[in-house]
């Protein structure tokens, strides 16, 4: 029951992680690809932590396991405005004009 | 064919992928991230190989630290793009090269001597419970102590050779500043842990002055401590605090058969002593490099 | 070929490819990052050697270590020369 809930949210952490890379292939322009990188970084990586925490051998290493993602986010969410606003700030514009990779 | 081998047939020919990339590429900046990208990689290879400790420290120098220190040099003057002269000489060169050693690979015998042996005979009288720290600060304690002395030696260099008016300090992000402050005291927790933990298990002093000198970087790039410019007299007694203690101790060992052979009825406590020393100024050593270097000129990247 | 082979090959053709961009690219920066790619190319060849057996043998694992933390040193002593050699150049002209 374990193993089966665990792989589920093994590929669903995947699957984040596929389409924020799609995202980030094919968006336009640097905020748009922010974006689609969030949902790699926030939901991919709970998933997965979620599913290998399932999978632990005790409650400390779950715990450790699951203490990844709260700092993932974080971070996530620090780098995503730094990138934003410096992109801002050189006067990136939106669409598809937009820069090739984000400063 | 099992995954484990596409695994590490896509991670292998990825490694070439982003070491040529970063390598031949036209753009310098896009070469610095494949550096980047291709130290990621390489943590990976190392978690494949059995061998957590230096995953560990790939991670926080190989791909943080250098990572840094490279990002921060894209802000100097843009050289032209990489040459193509003497193109015809260098694919021969480089296929015989990676052929030959690939020969010599395969000639190699596969078990790998008597050493591995000796280390885990010699173990119980070492202080620690893990190989590799028995044999980085027991077995092999001078090659750590003329390391250190090596990483002396880099940072003298760089501070003689940059010239700083006064300290460098970034604009300050309030945003950036607040995940800082949450980040840096965990990483200070991660950093005496992992010290803690490397006489029985993966980490020691190396991936804990890591982990230390990614914890200033992060500071100085948030803009709440400054670069260096001449350090003070109380940052200099820091670094050498820990060599210093490293030679005191090897020192008095100096007279026996061997170099630094530590008595085994004190040696877990002798290794604790050496490495909270080394973590300590290795810490600010290696946040030094990046710290000396550190200026205020915006990365451009030239693109818009 | 077992996994460990495969690693110590690439580490063979890491080194050969920074050998041979050391050659090719004349700018410094690019240089810096020729001989890094050439140094973890020589740890993977290290480190896989040791694997080979089976038996997790430590003294590669420390050395490279060793390597590693060196390495970093030797990169940041390189970009302040480079830094130098810049100003210098800014200087002279």
């Amino acid at each position: 029951m374990l193993e089966f809930a665990s792989t589920a949210l093994m590929l669903l952490g995947a699957g984040f992680f596929f389409a924020g890379t799609v995202g980030l292939l094919r968006f336009p322009d640097v905020y748009s690809r922010l974006h689609a990188l969030t949902k790699a970084d926030n939901l991919g990586v709970g998933c997965i932590a979620l599913a290998l925490a399932l999978q632990a051998d005790g409650l400390a290493s779950a715990l450790k396991l699951l203490l990844i993602w709260p700092l993932a986010l974080l971070a996530s969410a620090a780098v995503s405005y730094a990138i934003a606003e410096r992109a801002h700030a050189l006067g990136t514009p939106l669409g598809d004009a937009g820069a090739d990779d984000p400063p | 064919m099992n995954v484990a081998v596409v695994f590490d047939g896509v991670l292998a020919a990825g490694l070439v992928w982003a070491a040529a990339g970063a390598l031949l590429g036209r753009d310098r900046y896009r070469a610095v991230i494949l550096f980047i990208v291709f130290g990621l990689l390489m943590t990976l290879a190392w978690v494949r190989l059995s061998a957590p400790d230096i995953a560990l420290a790939e991670a926080a120098i190989g791909a943080g630290l250098t990572g840094a220190l490279l990002l921060d040099a894209l802000g100097g003057t843009t050289a032209a793009t990489a040459g193509r002269a003497r193109r015809w000489m260098v694919l021969p060169l480089a296929v015989t090269v990676a052929a030959v050693l690939a020969a010599v690979l395969r000639a190699l015998p596969v078990r790998s001597g008597p050493l591995p042996d000796a280390v885990s005979a010699a173990l119980p009288e070492s202080g620690v419970t893990h190989p590799v720290t028995a044999v980085l600060l027991n077995f092999r304690g001078y090659d750590t102590l003329l390391e250190v002395a090596v990483l002396l030696a880099a940072l003298l260099g760089v501070l003689g050779a940059v010239r700083h008016a006064e300290p460098v300090r970034l604009a300050s992000a309030p945003v950036l500043q607040a995940a800082a402050r949450v980040l840096v005291p965990l990483m200070m927790l991660a950093a005496g842990y992992l010290l803690w933990a490397g006489a029985h298990r993966p980490g020691g002093a190396f991936q804990a002055a890591a982990v230390l000198a990614a914890a200033a970087v992060l500071l100085a790039l948030v803009g709440m401590i400054s670069g260096w410019g001449r350090p003070s007299l109380r940052l200099r007694c820091a670094i050498a605090a820990g060599p210093l203690l490293f030679l005191a101790i090897a020192a008095p060992l100096a007279g026996r058969a061997a170099l630094l052979v530590l008595p085994p009825q004190h040696a877990g406590l002798l290794i604790l002593l050496i490495e909270a020393g080394l973590t300590l100024s290795l810490g600010f050593l290696l946040a030094g490099l990046f710290l000396a270097l550190l200026r205020s000129d915006p990365v451009d990247t030239g693109k818009r | 070929m077992s996994a460990t082979l495969l690693y110590a090959l690439t580490g063979c053709a890491l080194f050969a490819l920074g050998l041979g961009a050391t050659v090719l690219v004349t700018e410094p920066l690019r240089r810096v990052l020729a001989f890094n790619v050439m140094g973890s190319g020589a740890f993977l060849v290290f480190v896989g050697l040791a694997q080979r057996a089976g038996v997790s043998d430590p003294v590669p694992q420390a050395m490279v270590l060793t390597g590693i933390v060196v390495a970093v040193a030797a990169t940041a002593l390189a970009l302040a020369l480079i830094r130098r050699l810049e100003r210098d150049d800014d200087d002279a002209r």
